[in-house]
């Protein structure tokens, strides 16, 4: 089984050792084992319930606000163990940002939903420089760009998510996790989403959680396939799809289950 | 494909079979019989029953609306002939023609004010530990618990604990200052409760989303979760205050005077309330002194109208300005 994980030969930005999460008595995450390149994207798909999005919020401790869960092993980020002594979750989320499956926008302004993270985290460049770049790169400043004042409830479900992106990459984050951040969206919304993904992965390093195989296959150039808590395989995008070592590998993305 | 992706990985569906829809006459399939016969629909006496209901809740509310219409007729025909600037003015007196409420009307005054501003920030405070500090453990429950009994706990009861402790342990005397410790105990709960409804509604996305910001605790209170609480928690409190300006009883046990010809002026004086001076004047055998009642309780509903107007009023303007 060891031959169809993935060792990247790169830099290494994240890194889980035999992690495990546990909710109570449920184990959703099963010893995983998993080493994420810098500047790529990496996929983890699987069926609702197989831990994705769980392993997913352990690279920024978003389980810690999750009462009962706990967490086994170790989660790395450039070599620092996340759970280690003296790390603070707070400055592990500014450096590790993350974008929800629902578009999750603050009922403020535009400019605020940029300027909280910025303003928090001590800020002291140009504000407006600061929000003209984040939604540039999260490519929306040309939709909003003359109604910065206006309530971010107001845009559209897919500005409303591409505008959580350029909220996290105001903080200038260096890895952006994305827990299905296309599922609620309608098509054309999510290319975009998509090919900002595929931007992104210039600066960051990018994990999208995705129950969509083709988004995984589009986006990704790495794909993680989880299931019941374990990695099965993880390995080249392409290769993944195209020839899978593993059975249960090859079942989930022929549609067989899942 | 838009990324110029080699678009190998794309049919990456394929061979999967559609599917059938079951065949014909394998047995498995069996076909819906339809028969009228098996129903009586009795669409007249439904309606008809939808209609009595309807009939019944209208009723139901006008009982209560006449019945404040006829208290609000009564108290102001009794009463608006003594409404003058005098009385609102003046000072208790023997002689009816000469009593005014001037010391009843800023004694609630200051006791509310005292009230709103001891109970506010702690039934505030309570609400946001238990909400968002809390971890869910058997001192949050025991707490939680309390404070619901709390909430039902008669309003004398407030007022002995008010004597034993702010009045002769805490020796404050009979002083408006133990009168609004008094009343903020007794509207904590009301507050906490409100208070936490309010932080309840506010969606856990808002606060994840600020978390995976690198927001500590605290700034997610601050910048998110209170200004979308705020409605809420405003209207909670000044409901609860709308409660503490009309309670006499526990006031009295704590030592309210029934004649004060003087306006208080510091915490710590003697003082008395509208509803103690409407129950004084009440309670005496002369026509002219329930006139005099009526005229104070037309003040104290106005007073009350007017909070609840603030409350319409700030819960509006903030949650405008939230949608924003």
């Amino acid at each position: 089984m060891t031959e169809s994980i993935f060792e990247p030969t790169t830099a290494v930005e994240l890194e889980a050792r035999d992690l495990s999460v546990l909710y109570g008595e449920t184990r959703a995450v099963k010893g995983v084992s998993i080493r994420i390149p810098d500047r790529q994207v990496v996929a983890f798909i699987g069926p609702s319930g197989c831990g994705k999005s769980t392993l997913l919020r352990c690279f920024n401790r978003m389980n810690d606000l999750v009462p009962g869960a706990r967490v086994e092993g170790e989660a790395l980020f450039q070599g620092t163990n996340l759970y280690g002594p003296g790390v603070d979750p707070v400055d592990i989320r500014r450096r590790i940002g993350m974008v929800f499956q629902k578009p999750n926008p603050f009922p403020k302004s535009i400019h605020d939903n940029i300027a909280f993270g910025a303003r928090i985290n001590g800020y002291r460049g140009n504000m407006d420089e600061l929000v003209e770049r984040s939604l540039r790169q999260a490519a929306l400043w040309d939709e909003v760009k003359d109604r910065l004042n206006e309530s971010a409830l107001a845009l559209s479900g897919g500005q409303q998510q591409r505008l959580c992106i350029a909220r996290a990459l105001a903080v200038e984050p260096e890895v952006l996790l994305m827990d299905e951040p296309a599922s609620a969206l309608d098509p054309i919304a999510t290319q975009k989403i998509e090919e900002l993904i595929y931007q992104l992965k210039q600066d960051y390093t990018v994990v999208i959680v995705t129950h969509n195989m083709q988004q995984a296959a589009r986006v990704s150039d790495y794909t993680a396939f989880l299931y019941m808590g374990e990695l099965v395989e993880y390995g080249a995008t392409d290769r993944l799809f195209t020839n899978p070592r593993e059975e249960r590998t090859e079942a989930y993305i022929t549609g067989r289950f899942g | 494909m838009t990324n110029g992706r080699s678009p190998s990985a794309a049919p990456i569906l394929q061979g999967v079979p559609p599917l059938q829809p079951a065949p014909e006459g394998d047995g498995r399939h069996q076909a819906v019989q339809r028969d009228a016969s098996r129903f009586d629909s009795r669409l007249g006496p439904r309606a008809r029953m939808g209609t009595v209901f309807h009939l019944v809740c209208l009723l139901a509310t006008l009982v209560g609306i006449v019945a404040l219409g006829a208290l609000l007729y009564d108290v102001i025909a009794t009463g608006s002939g003594r409404l003058t600037w005098a009385f609102l003015n003046g000072f208790p007196s023997r002689f009816a023609a000469r009593a005014g409420m001037k010391p009843a009307l800023i004694g609630s005054l200051w006791t509310l004010g005292l009230t709103a501003v001891i109970a506010f920030p702690l039934g505030v405070g309570t609400a946001i530990w238990l909400e968002e500090y809390a971890p869910a453990s058997r001192l949050r429950t025991i707490v939680e618990a309390n404070i619901a009994n709390l909430a039902g706990v008669p309003s004398i009861v407030y007022g002995m604990l008010g004597l034993a402790v702010f009045v002769r342990y805490f020796a404050m005397g009979r002083s408006i200052l133990a009168g609004a410790l008094t009343l903020a105990l007794l509207i904590l709960p009301v507050i906490i409760i409100a208070s936490q409804e309010a932080i309840k509604a506010v969606p856990n996305s808002i606060r994840l989303g600020a978390y995976a910001l690198g927001s500590t605790r605290w700034e997610a209170v601050r910048h998110h979760v209170l200004p979308l609480a705020l409605p809420g928690i405003l209207t909670g409190t000044i409901l609860a205050l709308s409660r503490a300006i009309g309670e006499a009883a526990p006031l009295i046990v704590v030592g309210a005077l029934a004649f004060v010809p003087f306006v208080p002026g510091s915490p710590m004086d003697p003082f008395t309330v509208v509803p103690i001076q409407v129950f004084n004047w009440v309670s005496r055998p002369q026509a002219e002194f329930r006139e005099l009642a009526a005229a104070a309780s037309i003040v104290l509903l106005v007073l009350l109208l007017s909070m609840n107007a603030v409350a319409i009023v700030l819960r509006n303007r903030f949650s405008r300005r939230n949608q924003q």
